[in-house]
């Protein structure tokens, strides 16, 4: 019984590594993009609420930003599989994911509407704009440029804290690299392979923001 | 022809216009003048119908502007309005920020939208800033692209809003002789201003507002030059000495 138990890390991995490389980008797109629309409306509903609607929602949005989101992982995925509806980690990760990143850009965007001033939407009514017009044409590219820089940074978060998804089962790119270590024994190089993937993807990304930034500082 | 009829407008227990009467014909030049709070500016804002107002009435061709089943939105067509601050949209360019509202509001097509707001920036001065970003302009040329964004509207009457008081002095004259400019080509104006000087050159008539309501109306000759009431006499006293 010579040979180990363990093998080492050979080429024949990089299609089983390029597996949780794009369900990561899988199910960090789904929940940034989700995410974005679904924070885009309530934001915007905060910005307009009254006083009530807005207790009850900043609420719900405080529970969302402050239970960890590996707690909420692991509650709504033992909960749907209490009841008798386990789903796909995909799909159960991805809700998860995509709820809690709604949160934070409820905010980000409920203060990008705020930052909008009154007298400008004035100026759009007073030249004949519907209220939706000075909406569309008005508050959300003014309101949008003025957070672009705070919605890119959540997004960033979005892509690292994906990785938590690995503990209801969705062999995104941490998960599979634990799964070659315990085969390997090589976690050094697997670990600092997979933090170099995540570098890779958020650092031209965070360039680009404040490319972006500075192109639209007018 | 705007017709205000004994308006009275309060925001919460303050009541700001107390039974304002007046009429603007087409054609004619009116100038606000007054102290601060004395509710020339909220005038201006019920008229555009941005603001309520709780008794009287406001007609603006034959169109009563708080009525229920008024389409404000389109009466708003008629009234170009020009504010203290100009609130230029920072994220279009010149072009763009005269050209928006006649093409998603009158739904003109881009090329005459273009084509009419050119004209417009060409008519205040600023044929050479088609392109540019208003911010990085003067407040003097923002407040004159804002006159010019509501001229693509082609609005019937103009209302002003102390549009020179926010601007560095050396930048008044540029905006007050656009106003110049719009008088000679026969544009209904009614200017709330501090600019006692110029109301008194291009008014027909001079309104002069005085604890939420018009202490004395008439020619320029008469109120400025010659004011009746006391009221007037001090108020003018202080703001030309």
């Amino acid at each position: 019984m010579g040979s180990s138990f363990f093998t080492p890390l050979s080429w024949s991995d990089s299609g089983f590594i390029l597996t949780g490389v794009l369900n990561t980008v899988y199910i960090s797109l789904v929940a940034i993009i989700v995410g974005t629309l679904l924070g885009l409306a309530v934001g915007f509903i905060r910005a307009e609420a009254n006083k009530a609607t807005n207790v009850l929602l900043g609420g719900i949005l405080d529970i969302l930003r402050s239970v960890p989101l590996i707690i909420q992982l692991i509650l709504f995925s033992t909960y749907i599989g209490a009841i008798g509806h386990p789903l796909d980690p995909f799909v159960t990760g991805s809700i998860v994911l995509s709820l809690y990143t709604m949160a934070f850009m409820s905010e980000v965007f409920r203060g990008g509407f705020e930052s909008v001033h009154q007298s400008m939407i004035v100026a759009g009514r007073s030249l004949g704009m519907s209220y939706w017009q000075t909406v569309v044409h008005i508050r959300l590219p003014i309101g949008l440029r003025a957070v672009f820089p705070s919605w890119l940074g959540v997004a960033l978060s979005v892509i690292k804290d994906s990785a938590l998804v690995s503990v209801i089962g969705y062999m995104e790119l941490l998960r599979t690299s634990e799964q070659l270590i315990s085969r390997t024994q090589q976690p050094l190089e697997i670990l600092i392979g997979v933090g170099l993937f995540y570098f890779i993807v958020s650092y031209p990304l965070s360039l680009y923001g404040k490319y972006v930034e500075r192109k639209m500082a007018i | 022809m705007i017709q205000i009829q004994n308006v009275h407008k309060s925001f919460g227990s303050l009541e700001v216009l107390k039974g304002v009467t007046m009429d603007v014909n087409k054609g004619e030049v009116v100038s606000v003048i007054g102290g601060s709070g004395s509710g020339k500016s909220t005038l201006l804002y019920c008229i555009n119908a941005i603001e309520d107002i709780q008794q009287g009435r406001i007609i603006v061709d034959e169109i009563d502007v708080h009525a229920k089943g008024t389409n404000q939105d389109r009466l708003r067509q008629k009234l170009g309005m020009v504010f203290q601050q100009w609130n230029s949209f920072p994220h279009l360019t010149v072009l763009e920020n005269a050209s928006l509202a006649p093409r998603i509001v009158l739904k003109l097509s881009k090329k005459e939208a273009v084509e009419r707001a050119k004209k417009e920036l060409n008519h205040v001065g600023l044929g050479d800033k088609f392109d540019e970003y208003p911010t990085r302009m003067s407040g003097g040329q923002q407040q004159r692209l804002a006159i010019a964004r509501a001229l693509a509207m082609k609005p019937d009457y103009m209302l002003f809003d102390e549009v020179t008081s926010a601007l560095d002095p050396e930048l008044v004259g540029e905006v007050l002789d656009t106003l110049r400019m719009l008088r000679d080509d026969g544009m209904t104006m009614i200017c709330v201003t501090h600019e006692i000087a110029f109301a008194r050159e291009v008014s027909d008539k001079v309104a002069f507002f005085h604890q939420g309501v018009i202490e004395e109306i008439g020619p320029p000759e008469q109120v400025i030059v010659n004011p009746q009431k006391e009221a007037t006499q001090k108020f003018l006293s202080k703001v030309l000495h």
